[in-house]
């Protein structure tokens, strides 16, 4: 179940890059007048913002570009990653929640990130750099709306999460395996209809069945969900859209690291 | 000869629509996971009772359960084949019942939005999504209704390309967008956008406007929006009966008839002239909103303030047509044309 879901979220962005780079070329016609920016020659507080523009434009070559630039000035990938990909990111996340940017724009962000995360990942392995987290997502058995979910995979990933995302329809057997396969810290779960929603209790309830609920930080959203909801079902929030569930997993797994520590 | 819905639209002051359908057939035992559509098939009687069940409560149009039933929704059932069939069907029950009701009843052929992201930003291309409408439109054509609706809609490319595949199908039809991200559809569609968009059309609905969204309120705002666009097309109002609420393992939507019957009111007088309900409105909602729009004679547009007074505020500031609207960051060096 898992392997398909990812390869079609894969062939999903494959899309996206070649429709992205036509819609940039589209618009070179105008660039091509305008003054070009070199980014090699930009000083590195400058680049970065500069990045953090191109990521909001959604240019994902220019960031390929970016990233590679500030590699060869010896930056950590972790660095790269955090200050230039995911401050950028934040800037894109805080736009969609407060109905500045909508859909559109966030996919073609979210694809130049994968730009960047294309060149940084092996490196970030390879450098030991501290973990963010890990996400198990999907939309609910009996539900096939994935838009938002998508959206959630793509920011949680533009945060430097790792995600593995388990596509649609999914019964709670398959939430509950990858949890374990995948070692993940915090379960997302999505549904669009009012009568899927309360399918995540089932998933909660077998959870806790099974003593394993305190171990993983559940997320759930969706548009007929809401705060109340969240809480009557067990979960740890609510989160009303991708920018929103980034943050509170960040908060979340801050919490949890502060608790091991502690 | 003319469209039933043409005649109503030239001979009435308001039409009362439907409510909802999912709300419905889940009170009558559909499971999360199965395809509404497949009831035309398996369990028609109750596909008849919700029909009825509108039309009983005094709707003058209803939509046929035909919402998921284009081909790339039905993909998930492994019915992707069957769609012209269940649409047809889904018509013909509804025929069944209008021709029954004693008086003119409009069968609107419901066509729900692919759920696939529409190129360039994802991989189903504007050829495929006029196939997928047009296959839909002919199967409810040949079932019987008198106009095609497509719901729900949240991308302008999703929309042309449903007015390009009802053009081929040679049905008159109707479109409405759902404006459920801080008052546009999730595609950032503003309400001026959407007239902007509808007047351009190369085959234009009979009717255009909002449904679902987020609560009646926001819906009310969204029609305002249209009306200040002075188009000729009249508007379409079809908001929720009020947001979801999870009580005892149950969905509850929290509006009341009484809501409803005032949302009803409003919505005329914001210049709506078909009005109807969307998630959570029952027979009971509907009875409400027929009984408030015959008492009440019609008023003068509302404020917002009225608007919020009566149904609730909004779930957003700024619905993208007035001076609050937050704009994008500045300060980008590179023009993007």
């Amino acid at each position: 179940m898992s392997q398909p879901a990812n390869t079609d979220l894969r062939q999903k962005v494959n899309v996206i890059e070649r429709n992205a780079a036509y819609l940039r070329q589209s618009g070179n016609k105008t660039m091509a007048e305008e003054e070009d920016i070199i980014l090699s020659e930009l000083p590195d507080d400058e680049l970065v913002l500069q990045m953090h523009d191109d990521l909001y434009d959604g240019m994902k070559e220019e960031i390929a570009e970016g990233v590679n630039i500030l590699l060869g000035r010896k930056w950590e990938p972790y660095r790269v990653l955090t200050e230039a990909l995911v401050a950028g990111m934040t800037i894109v996340g805080h736009d969609f929640r407060d109905g500045i940017l909508f859909v559109p724009e966030v996919l073609l962000a979210a694809n130049a990130m994968k730009g960047g995360m294309f060149i940084l990942k092996p490196l970030l392995a390879e450098s030991g750099a501290p973990r963010m987290g890990k996400m198990v997502i999907g939309t609910v058995k009996g539900d096939i709306h994935d838009i938002g979910k998508n959206l959630v995979s793509m920011m949680m990933e533009g945060a430097g999460f790792e995600v593995h995302d388990l596509g649609i329809n999914n019964p709670v057997e398959d939430y509950l395996e990858a949890l374990i396969s995948e070692d993940a810290d915090i379960l997302g779960m999505s549904a669009l209809l009012t009568t899927t929603m309360p399918y995540m209790k089932v998933v909660i309830d077998t959870m806790i069945e099974k003593g394993m609920r305190d171990d993983y930080i559940v997320l759930v959203g969706g548009a007929p969900l809401n705060e109340e909801f969240g809480k009557a079902i067990g979960a740890d929030a609510y989160c009303r859209d991708a920018a929103v569930a980034v943050e509170t997993a960040k908060e979340y797994m801050a919490r949890k690291h502060n608790q091991m520590a502690g | 000869m003319t469209d039933a819905l043409s005649n109503m639209l030239a001979t009435r002051d308001w039409i009362l629509a439907d409510g909802a359908t999912g709300t419905i057939l889940f009170n009558m035992g559909l499971t999360s996971g199965d395809a509404p559509e497949l009831w035309n098939v398996t369990e028609p009687d109750k596909i008849r009772a919700l029909y009825r069940g509108s039309v009983d409560a005094g709707s003058d149009l209803f939509l046929t359960n035909s919402f998921g039933g284009n081909a790339s929704r039905l993909k998930l059932h492994g019915a992707e084949k069957r769609a012209r069939e269940l649409s047809r069907i889904s018509a013909e029950l509804g025929r069944e019942i209008a021709d029954a009701a004693g008086r003119p009843v409009v069968v609107a052929g419901s066509v729900g939005p692919t759920g696939e992201i529409m190129a360039p930003l994802g991989e189903l291309t504007h050829e495929l999504t006029v196939e997928i409408f047009h296959e839909q439109a002919e199967g409810l054509k040949e079932g019987g209704a008198d106009v095609l609706w497509c719901e729900t809609i949240s991308a302008p490319e999703e929309y042309a390309a449903a007015a390009e595949a009802f053009a081929l199908a040679d049905m008159p039809w109707c479109g409405t967008m759902s404006f459920d991200t801080a008052g546009r559809t999730m595609m950032g569609v503003t309400s001026a956008a959407m007239v902007s968009m509808v007047e351009k059309l190369k085959n234009p609905p009979l009717a255009y406007g909002a449904n679902c969204g987020v609560g009646a309120s926001d819906l009310l705002r969204t029609i305002l929006g249209f009306a200040a666009q002075g188009s000729e097309i009249p508007i379409i109002a079809k908001g929720n009966a009020g947001i979801p609420k999870f009580h005892d393992g149950h969905i509850h939507y929290d509006g009341t008839p009484e809501l409803m019957g005032q949302y009803a009111v409003l919505a005329r007088d914001c210049g709506a002239k078909i009005i109807g309900g969307c998630c959570g409105t029952t027979p009971e909602h509907l009875v409400a909103m027929r009984a408030a729009l015959e008492g009440h004679a019609q008023g003068p547009r509302p404020s917002l303030e009225v608007i919020t007074a009566a149904l609730g505020g909004f779930s957003s500031a700024s619905d993208g047509t007035d001076d609050a609207t937050p704009a994008p960051r500045k300060n980008r060096r590179r023009n993007r044309g």
